[in-house]
């Protein structure tokens, strides 16, 4: 290893940071070279010259003073933050909906049951009817019974709930 | 079981103050002395480090773990130290004009004015040995990103790779930042290093 190298890992080596390796090419250089072993030394001393210089402690109001600062930041909320709302009102909320929907579905109109319950039932009987409504339609449509007078009847019927 | 600092940060996120709380005790001791070897003013360097949690805080909702949070937490306080120190050089270009100023080739930075060193109280003055002053005096003197470059790799015992993205620069760029830096040191404190290498 060159010189030129060793001031390359010097700060490594003196911190132990070097690979196994590099350190043992350092120490081969080391060995064989007086000057580089003095620069060594000299940054070992001041490394720990560095070592000597005291810690200060921050001033007991420092931590106040930060809580107060990021206090009096304003408060940041994503576009849909409001949309959320505390668990108590989505229960009661929840609760609510129930109940309208429960009210809604007992107090509907009951609406009265179908004669019979399936459409191939209700197919096979509106077949059945067929001639009945198609002699209906030939009644209702017939030129003839049109000309006679409805009072006429009106009063026959009278006539005979009074006997 | 000691929750990671991407782990509380993470639950910062989700809405979890407490978290924030952790992570300011465990970085406010030393943020504030990174950030005091930086600048030399104690006020100043407390001011930065709560500069420096509220940013975290700013942060919390676009926090996303792509790196180890004291990477991202020391290039938010090396970056508002360097900024502060530039404004701060300005305000003492404004006192003494006629004060010396020479640049810093390879760094492109001015190098620091020779400024006495200010003492909040004699107390102080009083307190500090020469040999920490002279230590003092050495660190102060090597260009900002020199400086910065020891203090993470001294101090945080951050590794190459982070103190490299901490600076925006190569990892042998930064190894050769630091050995400089060393080198520097070295012949600052000469009548120290003297003694202790022997």
């Amino acid at each position: 290893m060159s010189c030129g190298k060793m001031e390359s890992r010097i700060l490594g080596y003196v911190d132990g940071r070097l690979k196994e390796s590099e350190r043992l090419d350092a120490e081969k250089h080391l060995a064989a070279c007086a000057a580089c072993r003095l620069r060594v030394n000299e940054f070992r001393a001041v490394s720990g010259l560095l070592d000597e210089l005291p810690l200060i402690e921050p001033s007991p109001a420092f931590d106040a003073r930060v809580h107060a600062l990021v206090a009096a930041e304003p408060v940041k909320q994503s576009w849909w933050a409001w949309m959320r709302i505390p668990p108590r009102v989505a229960f009661v909320a929840s609760l609510l909906l129930l109940a309208t929907v429960c009210l809604g579905y007992y107090s509907r109109p009951q609406v009265a049951p179908l004669p019979w319950s399936n459409p191939m039932e209700a197919d096979a009987q509106m077949i059945q009817d067929l001639p009945v409504l198609e002699d209906h339609d030939v009644l209702s449509n017939f030129e003839p019974l049109k000309d006679l007078p409805g009072k006429a009847d009106d009063d026959s019927d009278n006539t005979q709930q009074q006997m | 079981m000691v929750r990671t600092d991407v782990q509380l940060m993470l639950d910062v996120k989700a809405g979890d103050e407490a978290s924030f709380e952790l992570l300011l005790q465990r970085y406010r001791t030393p943020l504030v002395n990174f950030l005091f070897r930086m600048v030399r003013n104690r006020e100043q360097a407390e001011d930065l480090a709560q500069e420096v949690f509220l940013r975290v805080y700013r942060a919390r909702e676009d926090y996303v773990p792509s790196a180890k949070f004291t990477t991202w937490l020391f290039r938010i306080a090396t970056n508002l130290a360097l900024n502060s120190m530039r404004d701060t050089r300005y305000q003492k270009l404004e006192v003494s004009m006629d004060a010396p100023v020479s640049m810093d080739a390879e760094d492109g930075d001015e190098r620091p004015l020779d400024v006495p060193e200010k003492h909040p109280n004699i107390e102080q003055h009083l307190v500090e040995n020469v040999r920490v002053k002279m230590i003092r005096h050495a660190i102060d003197k090597l260009p900002e990103k020199q400086r910065a470059a020891v203090l993470l790799h001294k101090y945080e015992e951050l590794d190459y790779a982070e103190i490299a993205k901490i600076l925006s620069c190569s990892e042998s760029a930064l190894k050769s930042l630091l050995f400089r830096a060393y080198e520097s040191l070295r012949v600052e404190l000469a009548p120290l290093v003297a003694r202790q290498a022997r």
